[in-house]
């Protein structure tokens, strides 16, 4: 969209990525405590993870294990000795009044990705984006801010929540590789795949489990980069697509007109469609960063990035390819690996449906049904053997394509309770296809209707359409068209 | 007959397990001590307490909170189950004096400092846990220079202590407290933190046995930071053997600090009496000489000679780096501090000053909380720590680090423990050099190099020396022993023969000096 006319324009937009994902570890990173989503405000904490003083980090080695195994999955070189450094500033949500992070030496490093990007026509296009470095840090508490704004500003008081400070970070900064925005969709949501696959995190945006900042430049194509702004407050997949659109076409209108470019920090209003300055970057802030001296170096043997390596699961990138061999389209194994029903449809296949028929259902009214119900494909009941065995309903003829997604769709309203064979016999769902029966239903229409009758006798067979459409209706819907069909032309012109 | 408050250690140990006198007798006798010349009443918190100038100049002021109640149940549960016939601690029954860094559950920590008021832990510090499993009796908690912060203890929020020896003088620092009350015999051991020799002056100071372990032998967990690469806790008491069994109780390895070493201690005490026969002592070139007292360098040369009347052989040895090692620390101590300081802003706990807004409130209370000398310190590792600094201060004294530890690994090469003057002077007078803090810092010049190291050290009395401002007041010189990384028994090893040989008594004299009798 936004790029190609921007690019007609001789205009370049330069993106790069920064994705913090909270690692699902049962405890946090430098204590014992839960990491449990929801509980009552300041119940998952400690004297670690409040700053009292005198205590102590402690590193969550499952941690460790989960970013490397998704600095792995993301081709990263593991650092074999990173440190973590000290990041100070003020701010009452942090507990210590600073945030361990890594610094100078990341986890990883020098990763990259390859994203499948949907071009206007359609086209499946491959785009790499560079991986700058993965490292680790923790995440801070939460502010709530009591009094009639609910903002900070004109608060009566403020309460924090520490049940998130100290929750294993992540912070994953693409190369500014990106060129227009639906590539940093596609890299966000390949991104998102790869760390579900990796089951690092739930990588859930509503929840905050994965979180994405923008930095937005343009520049005369083949100039030096440009000033760039950081977008914050992208909670969607599409919201990063608009906002980086947006912020494209504002930064060039500002540059077109004149007008120059500041280093500032914009907010994304979803609601307004635009991005406002949060704050100007007029000095880098000095977070006086230096190696954390209550922690030691973390130390990766090649055995044990071996091992972790080991547990890598299939990526995205593999199962689409696998999808595609077994006969679906990219684009349905884009959406199938993207949209988390890669589980579903491989169960399916193992039980002998056809690919992509289960995929048509999964990309089609399944996942119209997930949009609409709210009720997440995990919890709809529908399993690989419900496919295969729709999927063999309709083979044999007992369900039409339209009876089939019926079927489906009662499967799926009453959250698989009854399977789709004995749903279509207990709902009277079958198709007709009863030779008797049907030969009966066909011998009253054509009874019914001498004068359409007559016009096929004349010639025209494209009226006999009308008259299967009679059948059906009598039979509502559940007549075997071919067979219909055939027992007419035997009534008609016989 | 000798008064139980005399007694060392081991001791009492004797006795209480001889069954000639009870936990509860002890630990009585040293609170009626405590209650008697310390100015410090029993039970609650410090803050709530009279403020320090309405304490008597007769007062030592060793505590800032005296937990009588707790002692006395304590020693009480510990006569029942010694009457039981059940296993008791190696230390059972010994009272305690703990440094008020450390966190004991339900106990007000202060660090000596406005800032904490309020805040009462609400969990153990390990050093705390490893004294109560040995069934050490902790009788209060010891005041401080303000978050360890200094060599008099004079920077303590809550007014000073007073050396037992001369009670117009200071106990040194930061651990003054806990050294006062061991060589005024408010108990027989005590607890310090020792950062640039927090622990070793103040035993110099006051005629006592100091040791600041290997660097990660004893946990952190439950120390409030000052320098966390630095930080290590450490006993004093009036024996070497005190000392060597005090700090075998509380070293171990601790899955709750990251930087606790996970080798094995050698055994403390089980090679203590094997002497120096044939070991060679290094002398320190570089710790000896101009700006140290004639007293104390007179005290250390008696101290070489006695050496080698004893079969050691004395060499000389070279730090190259060590007179770096003062700057160095001074870089790298408060950067450390500076950060570690910052969560003390009014938001969770202690002291807080209302102001609009957050930002406000923090500066207020921080600005209420601290005193001059440490924010004089926070505002130093501030400017280290700042870009465009950042590498002429922390990361070039983090360089001379590395090589005054490379300088130590070399001299034990030549030599199997190295020996120098623990402070160049004896202690002085009680604001006498609190206007200046180049003065005050000196203090530390010959202690700093073995913390940068993490090496072990530890000081006890060499003899007495006449004060420079008061010929007829003697007072104790300390002798600093340093030994390779780990070998902490060999550092004992050594101070036992010394002591064995010297016969000093640690007992203040003087005519400012607190009774002894009774
Ligand atoms: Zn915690």
């Amino acid at each position: 969209m936004t790029s190609t006319a921007l690019l007609a324009e001789g205009w370049e937009l330069v993106v790069g990525l920064e994705v913090h994902v909270e690692l699902s570890t049962t405890t946090k990173m430098w204590c014992g405590c839960s990491t449990a989503f929801g509980d009552e405000p300041n119940t998952n904490v400690c004297p670690v993870c409040t700053g009292q003083p005198g205590a102590l980090p402690v590193v969550n080695d499952r941690a460790i294990e989960d970013a490397t195994l998704l600095g792995l999955a993301l081709n990263g070189e593991i650092e074999p000795r990173c440190w973590f450094h000290r990041k100070n500033y003020f701010y009452p949500d942090l507990a210590k009044n600073y945030q361990i992070s890594q610094y100078d030496v990341p986890l990883v490093h020098d990763g990259h990705l390859e994203v499948e990007v949907e071009q206007a026509d359609g086209r499946l296009v491959t785009r790499r984006v560079g991986i700058e470095r993965l490292h680790m840090e923790e995440d801070t508490g939460k502010s709530l801010h009591v009094g009639d704004t609910g903002r900070l500003h004109g608060a009566d008081r403020s309460l924090i929540d520490y049940n998130r400070c100290g929750i294993p970070l992540l912070e994953i900064v693409s190369d500014p590789d990106i060129r227009d925005p639906e590539t940093a969709q596609a890299y966000l949501r390949e991104l998102q795949a790869i760390v579900r696959a990796t089951g690092v995190s739930d990588a859930r945006m509503e929840e905050g489990s994965i979180r994405c900042d923008a930095n937005v430049s343009v520049r005369r194509l083949g100039a030096p980069l440009g000033t760039r702004c950081e977008i914050k407050n992208l909670n969607s997949v599409r919201s990063l697509g608009r906002a980086i659109a947006y912020e494209a076409r504002r930064q060039v209108t500002v540059l077109t007109d004149g007008g120059e470019i500041r280093l500032e920090t914009r907010h994304w209003d979803e609601g307004r469609g635009v991005t406002e300055t949060l704050r100007v970057k007029e000095s880098v802030t000095d977070y006086r960063y230096f190696p954390d001296p209550d922690l030691v170096a973390v130390v990766s043997a090649p055995e044990r990035i071996e091992a972790i390596r080991a547990r890598l699961p299939e990526l995205p990138a593999a199962a689409r390819a696998r999808l595609v061999a077994a006969g679906l389209s990219a684009t349905q194994a884009v959406t199938v690996v993207a949209g988390g029903s890669l589980e579903v449809l491989d169960a399916a296949l193992a039980a002998g449906a056809d690919a992509s028929r289960a995929a048509n259902w999964l990309t089609g009214d399944v996942t119209g049904h997930v949009a609409s119900s709210g009720v997440a494909l995990a919890d709809c009941g529908l399993t690989g053997a419900h496919l295969a065995e729709l999927d063999a309903l309709l083979t044999e003829g007992t369900l039409s394509t339209k009876l089939a997604k019926q079927v489906l769709m009662a499967l799926l309203d009453e959250r698989g309770a009854r399977g789709p064979r004995q749903l279509a016999q207990e709902e009277g769902l079958e198709q007709v296809s009863d030779e008797g029966e049907l030969t009966r239903i066909v011998a009253q229409v054509v009874a019914d209707n001498p004068g359409t009758v007559a016009t096929v006798r004349g010639g025209n067979d494209k009226a006999i359409g009308a008259l299967v459409g009679q059948v059906m209706k009598a039979t509502r819907g559940q007549a075997d068209p071919r067979k219909t069909n055939e027992l007419l032309r035997a009534a008609i012109l016989d | 007959m000798t008064a139980l408050t005399q007694l060392d250690a081991g001791t009492l140990v004797a006795r209480l397990t001889a069954g000639e006198v009870s936990a509860r007798e002890v630990v009585d006798a040293h609170l009626a001590r405590i209650a008697e010349i310390d100015g410090v009443v029993a039970d609650g918190p410090v803050w709530a307490a009279a403020p320090a100038d309405e304490l008597g100049a007769e007062h030592t002021h060793a505590f800032l909170a005296v937990t009588a109640e707790a002692a006395r149940a304590h020693a009480d549960d510990i006569d029942i189950r010694r009457a039981a016939g059940e296993p008791l601690g190696p230390l059972a029954g010994v009272p305690l004096a703990l440094k008020d860094v450390l966190t004991l559950r339900g106990v007000p920590t202060t660090c000596g400092s406005r800032i904490l008021e309020g805040w009462v832990p609400p969990y153990d510090a390990t050093v705390s846990q490893h004294l109560r499993r040995a069934d050490v009796v902790v009788l209060g908690k010891t005041n401080m220079d303000e978050v360890a912060m200094g060599s008099s203890t004079e920077n303590s929020a809550y007014g000073p202590s007073r050396n037992p020896w001369d009670l117009d003088r200071v106990p040194g620092g930061s651990s003054g407290g806990s050294a006062t009350a061991v060589a005024g015999l408010l108990a027989p051991l005590a607890i310090g933190t020792d950062t640039g020799g927090s622990i070793r002056q103040p035993a110099a100071l006051t005629g006592l046995v100091g040791a600041k372990p290997t660097y990660g032998t004893v946990s952190r967990y439950g120390l409030v930071a000052f320098a966390s690469s630095l930080d290590q806790a450490g006993p004093f008491a009036r024996t070497v053997e005190d000392a060597a069994r005090l700090q075998a109780v509380i070293q171990a390895h601790d899955p709750r600090d990251s930087t606790s070493v996970p080798d094995p201690v050698p055994d403390l005490t089980a090679h203590l009496r094997d002497g120096v026969q044939g070991l060679r002592i290094g002398v320190v070139t570089e710790l000896q000489g101009e700006g140290y007292e004639p007293g104390v360098a007179a005290a250390f040369a008696a101290a070489l000679e006695r050496f080698e009347r004893l079969g050691a052989t004395v060499v000389e040895v070279s730090l190259p780096h060590a007179p770096y090692g003062l700057p160095a620390y001074y870089l790298v101590a408060p950067s450390e501090a500076s950060s570690n300081l910052a969560r003390f802003d009014g938001v969770r706990y202690g002291l807080r000053v209302d102001a609009p807004t957050a930002e406000q409130m923090n500066a207020a209370t921080r600005a209420a909380g601290f005193g001059p000398e440490v924010k004089r310190r926070i505002m130093i590792g501030t400017h280290a720590l700042s870009s465009g600094y950042f590498d002429a201060y922390y990361l070039q004294a983090s360089k001379v680090r590395t090589l005054i530890a490379e300088d130590f690994r070399a001299a034990f090469r030549s030599a199997d423990v190295l020996v120098s003057p623990t402070s160049p002077a004896v202690a002085f007078g009680l604001g006498t050099k609190t206007a200046d803090p180049l003065a005050m810092y000196l203090n530390d010049v010959a202690t700093v190099p073995a913390s940068l190291a993490g090496i072990p050290a530890l000081s006890l009395p060499a003899g007495l020396a006449p004060a420079p401002d008061d010929s007829d007041t003697a007072l104790p010189v300390g002798l600093q022993i340093m030994a390779p990384l780990l070998r902490d028994d060999l550092m004992f090893r050594v101070a036992w023969a010394f002591e064995q040989d010297l016969g000093f008594v640690p007992r203040p004299t003087g005519p400012r000096a607190v009774e002894v009798g009774r």
